[in-house]
């Protein structure tokens, strides 16, 4: 689809001062835009186990695991917050353990079972304790940050550091909430804790 | 991001010969720093190799009597969770736990933390033109710029960056040695001897020989090791660099002090034994008060650039602290 308006590109070209400084120094690197094809880095062929599914695919080396579930798979539940692993809203499981899809290169979690928000619930669809749990106790209010606290949430638990609100807010912490949803989000993990380990 | 060629090293020899050789290489193992810094442009590797799946051999954790070896792959989290560690290293299990976050941890290895790169603002926008580390020679913004969570000690007209980890600052105050392999064969050093005071080069920050990787790191076994703690002072509670720590490994006999071992993280341009301090303590009798004399003493050498004016002082009451905690340990039997 074509933008009708101006496009944010040319908005900016427009600009002065500082951020056409910022834009030059971009434009004498124009192989670090996205669409640009790779010069040395040659695409290369991986697999992805991504929710139980095998996906054959073919990306840039530069390509991160979050761009790639969310831009060729088409699983937006990861999101990009900071992009820098600061703020947790991308946590996704690797090899069952809570890591974060933004530093993560595809091209090292290659072959490697892979669980998103979306591979969560159980195949009929039942939610996971964890969502449940969340939704109960009003655990989010934009729910932006909300699919990296409920993965990071399942792994807190499943590490053992839910033993306390302290512990859980300790071994949370990489999950930032901007709303301050935070006591509910403890509220949540404590009960969930409780049935994950009835379950 | 710019392009870069992406490859897989199967084994050690391997991976050291792709990293002698290849242009502009970087080894990938967590990711952490390397992505994010390829992300800002601060890093520019044209080769990224992956040593990854060098794990099953890098990966352990092992102890025995004569101290402990942690392989360079090993995760922090795992280690940090190693109940070995925890009862006989507790500065080390606690220098994991306070670093970085949960999902950070459970990606980041041992050797890539200690090698991540400072925090400096300057050093991490390409926007500012001036900084040593990134250009040689074009300056340093830090000087005259914010400088609250710059370095005091080890700075020189060049640099001020402070040494961000914190493994590392437990791994100095333990007398670890780190052992290496490269073209050239397996070496190994003092851990201490690892990473570089700036002086008028800060863009060279460890004595790794092209090529290099760190295999593992040694700590030698000793009465203090199970007396050592980790304290760490950030702006908050969780999820933070420090703006002062320190590593403090005490031999007691009684309240007297037989020896001790000290190390300053936050405060300095690399991992920092603090031996001034060290030396005041050895055999006497440890009170409050001789601790914070200890903790002046650590940072007798500091240098302060206006927004770090207050690190001295903080740095100092660290170290009481840390000493203070160390000696009111209980040690199970």
């Amino acid at each position: 689809m074509k933008p009708s308006g101006p496009s944010r590109r040319a908005v900016l070209a427009g600009a002065s001062g500082a951020s056409a400084a910022s834009l030059a120094l971009a434009g004498a690197h124009p192989a670090t835009s996205q669409t640009a094809p790779p010069a040395p880095g040659a695409d290369m062929a991986v697999t992805l186990e991504v929710n139980g599914r095998s996906h054959a695919l073919t990306i840039d080396p530069r390509q991160t695991l979050l761009d790639t579930l969310r831009e060729e798979l088409a699983l937006t539940g990861s999101k990009k917050g900071c992009d820098h692993g600061q703020c947790g809203a991308c946590t996704v499981h690797v090899d069952g353990r809570r890591v974060l899809a933004c530093l993560a290169l595809t091209a090292s979690v290659a072959g490697r079972p892979i669980t998103t928000i979306e591979g969560l619930a159980g195949p009929g669809g039942d939610l996971h304790p964890m969502q449940t749990a969340f939704i109960e106790h009003d655990a989010f209010q934009c729910g932006y940050c909300t699919p990296g606290q409920i993965m990071s949430a399942v792994g807190c638990v499943k590490e053992g550091h839910a033993g306390s609100a302290a512990e859980i807010a300790e071994y949370m912490s990489g999950n930032l909430c901007r709303c301050a949803a935070y006591p509910n989000i403890v509220a949540a993990i404590e009960d969930a804790k409780s049935r994950m380990d009835v379950a | 991001m710019r392009p870069f060629d992406y490859r897989s090293a199967a084994d050690p020899t391997a991976a050291a010969r792709m990293g002698s050789s290849a242009a502009e290489p970087a080894y990938l193992a967590g990711g952490t720093t390397l992505v994010d810094l390829m992300k800002l442009d601060v890093m520019r590797p044209r080769t990224v190799i992956d040593i990854n799946g060098l794990a099953p051999d890098w990966g352990k954790v092992e102890a025995d009597s004569r101290g402990l070896r942690l392989g360079a792959l090993a995760r922090m989290s795992d280690v940090a969770a190693d109940p070995v560690v925890r009862r006989d290293y507790p500065a080390i299990a606690q220098s994991l736990d306070l670093a970085a976050s949960a999902q950070l941890r459970n990606m980041a290895s041992l050797g890539g933390n200690v090698l991540q790169r400072t925090r400096c603002t300057y050093f991490r926008d390409v926007s500012w033109k001036a900084c040593n580390k990134r250009t040689p020679g074009s300056g340093c913004a830090a000087l005259e710029g914010v400088n609250r969570t710059h370095a005091v000690l080890g700075v020189s007209a060049s640099c001020i960056a402070t040494y961000p980890g914190d493994l590392a600052v437990a791994l100095i105050a333990l007398d670890a040695a780190v052992s290496l392999v490269g073209p050239d064969g397996a070496r190994s050093m003092a851990f201490a001897d690892l990473h570089r005071e700036p002086k008028d080069k800060p863009q060279v920050e460890t004595n790794l020989r092209p090529g290099e990787l760190i295999v593992g790191f040694s700590v030698p076994a000793g009465p203090w090791t199970r007396r050592s703690v980790y304290t760490k002072v950030r702006d908050r509670q969780s999820y933070e660099f420090a703006l002062a720590s320190a590593a403090v490994a005490l031999e007691m006999d009684g309240d007297t002090v037989r020896s001790a071992r000290i190390a300053l993280g936050g405060v300095a341009t690399k991992p920092w034994r603090a031996r001034e301090a060290e030396s005041l303590l050895a055999g006497a009798r440890l009170t409050e008060d001789l601790a914070q004399k200890a903790g002046r003493a650590a940072f007798i050498g500091a240098v302060t650039h206006g927004g770090n004016d207050y690190k001295p002082r903080l740095g100092a009451a660290t170290v009481a602290r840390a000493l203070l905690e160390a000696q009111a340990l209980e040690i199970a039997a």
